[in-house]
């Protein structure tokens, strides 16, 4: 257990430190919301309209910055040998470093939500909403993507590798999110499309880890 | 403890390196793997490390309760070393990894001689120091096999000295030792296994 607890602490504080690249997410997330009331023109019931969807693909896109590097960085510099002679399973370790990845890239989108939704003129209920439905969606994305991650860990330059295999896969997390936003902003029942975000993120919350194992072994070969 | 390899062959990218490698290892034994560029010594320990799969053979640890791969320490090529983290991060980190204790770490890093420099980053860190603190490793968390491939690179002739002393120390508590290596390693009545040019 305490090979695991290292392993997410030295994660967390690598990604928070100089060149760890936690705050680039954060702020790619805050350029492209910006970018959106350029783009459509300062009409506010549009903005209205379009903000949460507009957040969930900001996050969405956010989330996939720095997501080659959870393993290749580890490979480029052996700790990866290193990870794989520690007793726990590779599943575990894999888990831990995506637990890592969420808590250092994943959570702070999360927080900053709200803010970037007042730029977008969103009323406080529909934040509420988007904010509840991104923590319950980002850690699905994250688990997702670590399966690109270990797909991507040997290889030179993974970033758009991993990003190409990653968001066709995250659409049903992008549908459900946002259906259950809008149907919390029309009063309509926000539970049923919510639960299947949360199913379809516990699913990769368990596969990812899984697949991400097979996937290093298999690279590492 | 008994370390036992029967028939190992290796293939890398569809070429034959090695094939019907087999040696037995006791409890304090070492052993020094030679054998020219791209024989595949390195290969040999990693399959030994359980980080490759041997294209044939396997290895038995015989007398202890964990596979070999828990029960071994692996130095290769790279160090393992954040540069982000300290040097003192960097030891605690492999050995919470690694199944050390925590009051170990002071004593490698002053064995070693990373004492006066625990607190810096690991990106200031010489060639030589970064492969000092991968040798901490090997004492702050106890692990009974020691595969090390070309230990003695970037090490000046104190850090030669340390790791021969290391080697001996570990011996003595009843460890193995194998290394890949083309120095002589001042190991003492270690078992020599060459392996050949070209198997195929």
């Amino acid at each position: 257990m305490s090979a695991l607890s290292a392993i997410v602490m030295r994660d967390v504080k690598l990604a928070l430190r100089a060149g760890g690249g936690a705050g680039v997410g954060v702020i790619f997330f805050l350029a492209l919301v910006t970018l959106v009331p350029f783009a459509v023109g300062p009409d506010m019931p549009l903005l209205t309209r379009i903000g949460p969807a507009m957040l969930w693909i900001g996050a969405l896109l956010a989330s996939l910055l720095g997501l080659d590097r959870i393993f290749a960085a580890d490979h480029e510099d052996g700790s990866l040998d290193q990870l794989m002679l520690s007793s726990a399973p590779l599943e575990t370790i894999a888990a831990a470093k995506g637990l890592a990845h969420w808590l250092a890239s994943g959570l702070p989108l999360v927080i900053v939500t709200p803010v970037l939704g007042l730029m977008l003129g969103i009323e406080p209920k529909a934040l509420l909403a988007v904010s509840l439905t991104l923590l319950a969606g980002t850690p699905g994305l994250t688990f997702l993507g670590l399966v690109a991650a270990a797909l991507a860990a040997a290889m030179p330059r993974g970033g758009l590798f991993s990003a190409v295999l990653v968001l066709p896969l995250s659409i049903p997390l992008l549908i459900f999110g946002v259906v259950s936003t809008n149907a919390a902003i029309a009063g309509e029942g926000f539970g049923a499309p919510f639960r299947f975000l949360c199913a379809i993120s516990l699913f990769f919350l368990v596969l990812g880890p899984a697949a991400a194992a097979m996937a290093l072994r298999h690279v590492r070969d | 403890m008994r370390l036992t390899a029967e028939g190992l062959s290796c293939v890398r990218g569809g070429r034959a390196l090695f094939r019907g490698l087999s040696f037995a290892l006791a409890a304090g034994e070492a052993l020094a793997i030679t054998g020219a560029n791209g024989a595949g010594k390195t290969s040999l320990l990693r399959i030994l490390a359980g980080l490759l799969a041997p294209a044939e053979g396997k290895i038995v640890l015989a007398g202890a309760e964990n596979s070999v791969a828990e029960a071994s320490h692996f130095l290769g090529h790279l160090d393992a070393v954040k540069n982000a983290l300290s040097v003192r991060e960097n030891l605690d980190f492999h050995r919470a990894l690694l199944g050390g204790g925590r009051s170990a770490n002071e004593a490698a890093l002053s064995r070693v001689g990373l004492a006066a420099l625990a607190d810096l980053p690991g990106y200031v860190l010489s060639a030589g120091q970064r492969r000092r603190l991968a040798l901490a490793r090997l004492i702050a968390a106890p692990r009974p096999i020691w595969l090390l491939d070309e230990p003695t690179a970037s090490l000046d002739t104190a850090g030669q000295e340390l790791l021969t002393g290391l080697m001996g120390e570990h011996r003595a508590r009843g460890g193995i030792v194998i290394a890949a290596t083309h120095l002589p390693l001042g190991l003492e009545n270690a078992r020599a296994l060459s392996i050949p040019a070209r198997a195929a």
